[in-house]
């Protein structure tokens, strides 16, 4: 007996068909991988079962009766909840009102019992370990807290089927591991679960079954155990299995050293930022790959954004070609030739309603306009030299960037970038959110990049492409360099030890 | 892969936390109650300074010119928190006062229940268009504003007509007081402490502060966003309406000449109030404050006597600034913790 079933799904968008006759069935119980590289089609198939689309044939059928779901509202009262990639609660609310929005606990006058509503809010999120005021607005929570109570908000309606869109892409491991606490207890529960997730570990390591979708067409479905890790992701790229290994599991060629007699194009000494800092130092020569290593929290980011001038340093020396960076802001940096990719594309990065040309052209602006005016053609020529050198797909350099895939998005943000004329790119987490056929093309672009002899800095908290793609690691712990891989040591074996050692010998 | 390493909190992490809950609990405080301090200096040097304004007959006088203001106020005060605006009020407050002032010569009750259905039916219009056609509300309350000053100027005359109000009791309902102070103030203040019941302990208040936090959120969450959108502005026409017949029923007409400006001067007091003119966050609390200050000022001024009234609207304008500038201030301040 299928607790959801999917029969002949189609979606059609103007001039894409977005699901293509797709079936899926979900079974009590199951933990079931819903896979694809972005634009295969998931997401529509999650907003088809959760009533956000109307489908264009096909049928849908919940606990074997034929459903149609009208509006999301319809969805969830059914018993289908959704915990969406970017985390879909309402910031200026507290914490209690975003748990239980819609259902909160009402006194015999039919008001909303605030005493018991934050007393129940307390006690159900410390079984996600959540241990805040519950008072607090929701956004001034870490994100990974705001994704666990986003959580505890799916599981705690009544659901039947909870449908997780890539829930762990901003938690932290232990975060991961309290979550798939409750996954299992889900599944325990006879709740259906349908997992996105561009983790092969974590789909390896919590689910039974996959689906797996390309081009909006239904390419596998079946045992995730009986299903090589090789063999999934050639089904997903649609790529001949021999390519795949070949290519190996990530598209850096292998370590960036740069030249090592030549001196350092980003000096950073004895950054310190109260709680978050302490005397980071460490130098990227031209072509070299500098990753920084280390766990969520860790500094990596600050790092980053302090070098880009926008993170508060209390002090430390910046050299960028030898000149003094000094209070360095982002104007600053920028003439200095550094350049950051931020962690949150869409918050801190493109600017989604606008054109590709124009989100390209907003770096170059300075530079091509003479006594306050543009000149377009000179534009046009930098926009459409940086798609072609980018491989950036947009139906033309008019198409908003808010319409692109993810990882065209990263690289529309990557030429504007590049058309600051940079000497240091930093990236933070660069392949985050994109599917694996546009984390391949990144990937490679940084290795390129690197050998037209930039400096590199990558953060990644994916530890394999931070090891292949790095020269060098430096590895950070609570905001304190413990130590640097270099040559051999560059491995994730080494990375781990690093910072385990480094915290063993602490306590 | 990724690092599958537990890191337990350091004492570091727990004392930011700290730290953070504390700032977000005073900011929280300070955008609160920001107004209300305000109005507590501003009446403490008023008391200090101006002998007429320390009677009783003097704050009774206060409180019954806030009562029409302070009903649209209450109204913006939902619309606002919903991310919206509504700019038809001060036209429907008119249009309110000379509909209450022709109906009261079929009775009291026609004299509430006529500019409560019309007004009632614009917000209803205003609504529907904001929540279903996905229109601006700047612009929708912008149309009813022209419309319902339009219809207004038809039914009197190009305003020329005065409507007398024609009921005895509708006309004491403006004048009585009981323990001194005007019906009117005792039904506002009702009608106040509902709101604020509504807004803060009831599902619908959810779905306002929702709606206007995050509308996409909001609708993901299962909340009625389209309906909840239509109440507000339905809510806002219906108060404005009650504020133009209470006003008929002080003045004993419909005067067609007031109320320019109206819902710019409830938007103000709105915001002064600590209410997010993006949405998502406000008080009635606020709001309260936001009218009084609004109305003690221009109290003040009228007792220098010599003072161009005129100055009122300059002070009240350099409150509004300083006010977005410490919210927005505020606000980056709540983020950054």
């Amino acid at each position: 007996m299928a607790l959801l079933e999917v029969n002949d799904v189609s979606k059609i968008f103007p001039g894409v068909r977005a699901l293509d006759q797709v079936s899926f069935t979900l079974q009590p119980g199951e933990v079931h991988a819903l896979v694809g590289e972005n634009g295969a089609g998931k997401s529509t198939l999650i907003k088809v079962l959760t009533g956000v689309y109307q489908p264009d044939g096909g049928e849908l059928s919940y606990r074997d009766a034929p459903a149609q779901f009208g509006t999301p509202m319809d969805a969830q009262q059914a018993g289908i909840s959704t915990i969406y990639q970017e985390v879909n609660l309402v910031p200026l609310m507290s914490v209690a009102q975003n748990l239980f929005l819609g259902r909160e606990p009402r006194t015999g006058l039919g008001l909303i019992d605030r005493k018991r509503m934050d007393r129940e809010a307390r006690e159900i999120l410390t079984g996600y370990g959540v241990t805040t005021d519950v008072r607090r607005q929701l956004g001034t929570l870490a994100l990974g807290a705001q994704q666990m109570v986003a959580l505890a908000r799916a599981v705690m309606v009544d659901a039947k089927v909870v449908i997780m869109d890539e829930p762990t892409s901003s938690l932290e491991p232990r975060e991961v591991q309290t979550l798939f606490g409750v996954i299992r207890d889900l599944h325990a529960r006879g709740i259906g679960i349908v997992y996105v997730s561009h983790r092969l570990d974590e789909l390896y390591q919590i689910c039974d079954t996959v689906t797996i979708l390309r081009d909006g067409k239904l390419v596998h479905t079946g045992k995730l155990a009986d299903l090589e890790r090789i063999k999934l992701v050639s089904l997903m790229l649609g790529r001949d299995m021999a390519e795949v290994r070949r290519e190996g599991a990530t598209a850096f060629s292998g370590a960036a050293t740069g030249d090592t007699d030549a001196p350092p194009v980003l000096r950073v000494r004895k950054l310190n930022s109260r709680h978050k800092l302490h005397d980071v130092s460490f130098d990227v020569r031209p072509g070299e790959v500098v990753g920084l290593g280390g766990l969520l929290g860790a500094g990596r980011s600050e790092t980053i954004k302090a070098i880009g001038g926008a993170y508060h340093l209390d002090s430390g020396d910046i050299q960028v070609d030898g000149k003094d960076l000094k209070k360095p802001t982002p104007v600053r940096a920028v003439e200095f030739g550094i350049a950051v990719q931020p962690e949150d594309r869409k918050a801190e990065g493109i600017v989604p309603g606008l054109s590709v040309r124009e989100n390209i052209a907003l770096a170059v602006l300075p530079r091509v306009s003479r006594f306050g005016f543009v000149s377009d053609s000179k534009v046009n020529e930098i926009v459409d030299r940086y798609i072609k050198r980018l491989r950036i797909k947009a139906s033309s350099p008019d198409q908003a960037v808010g319409d692109l895939s993810g990882g065209n998005q990263q690289k529309v943000l990557l030429a504007r970038l590049l058309a600051t004329d940079p000497k240091v790119l930093l990236l933070d987490e660069p392949t985050r959110g994109i599917d694996v056929g546009a984390k391949a093309e990144v990937q490679s672009l940084i290795d390129e990049l690197a050998a037209e002899g930039l400096g590199v800095v990558l953060v990644s908290s994916d530890a394999e492409e931070l090891v292949e793609g790095s020269g060098r690691v430096v590895v950070l712990r609570d905001g304190v360099v413990v130590g640097t891989l270099t040559g051999d040591q560059v491995t994730t074996e080494d990375l781990m030890a690093t910072i385990a050692t480094e915290a063993t010998r602490e306590h | 892969m990724t690092m599958g390493l537990a890191s337990e909190p350091s004492a570091i992490v727990v004392e930011d936390v700290r730290k953070a809950e504390r700032t977000d609990r005073v900011v929280g405080t300070i955008q609160r109650q920001g107004a209300l301090a305000v109005l507590i200096v501003v009446v403490l040097i008023a008391l200090a300074t101006f002998p007429n304004f320390r009677s009783l007959d003097n704050a009774a006088t206060i409180l019954v010119a806030a009562a029409p203001p302070m009903l649209i106020a209450l109204g913006m005060t939902f619309v606002i928190i919903t991310g919206g605006i509504d700019l038809s009020v001060g036209s429907l407050y008119v249009l309110g006062g000379v509909l209450a002032a022709w109906a009261s010569q079929y009775g009291i009750l026609a004299a509430f229940l006529l500019p409560l259905a019309v007004c009632g039916a614009i917000g209803v219009a205003n609504g529907l268009l904001i929540a279903y056609t996905r229109m601006a509300p700047f612009i929708v309350t912008l149309a009813a504003l022209l419309g319902a000053r339009g219809l207004m100027r038809a039914i009197s005359s190009e305003g020329s007509d005065t409507y007398l109000v024609q009921n005895d009791a509708f006309r004491k309902l403006g004048n009585g007081s009981f323990l001194d102070i005007g019906y009117q103030v005792w039904l506002v203040a009702a009608l106040v402490v509902i709101g604020m019941v509504v807004l803060a302990r009831s599902r619908f208040g959810s779905s306002v502060y929702a709606v206007g936090g995050s509308e996409d959120a909001a609708s993901l969450m299962g909340v009625p966003v389209r309906r909840t959108k239509v109440w507000v502005y339905v809510l806002s026409g219906l108060l404005a309406g009650l504020a133009g017949a209470i006003n008929a029923a002080k003045l004993g007409s419909g005067v067609t000449v007031l109320g320019t400006g109206m819902e710019l001067d409830a938007i103000a007091a709105v915001v002064i109030g600590g209410t997010l003119l993006t949405g998502g966050a406000g008080t009635i609390a606020g709001t309260i404050a936001g009218v009084l200050l609004l109305g003690v000022i221009q109290n003040l001024i009228n007792q220098v006597g010599n003072v161009n009234s005129n100055w009122q609207q300059v002070i009240s304008g350099t409150f509004l600034a300083l006010v977005v500038v410490a919210q927005t201030y505020l606000v980056r301040l709540r983020r950054v913790t």
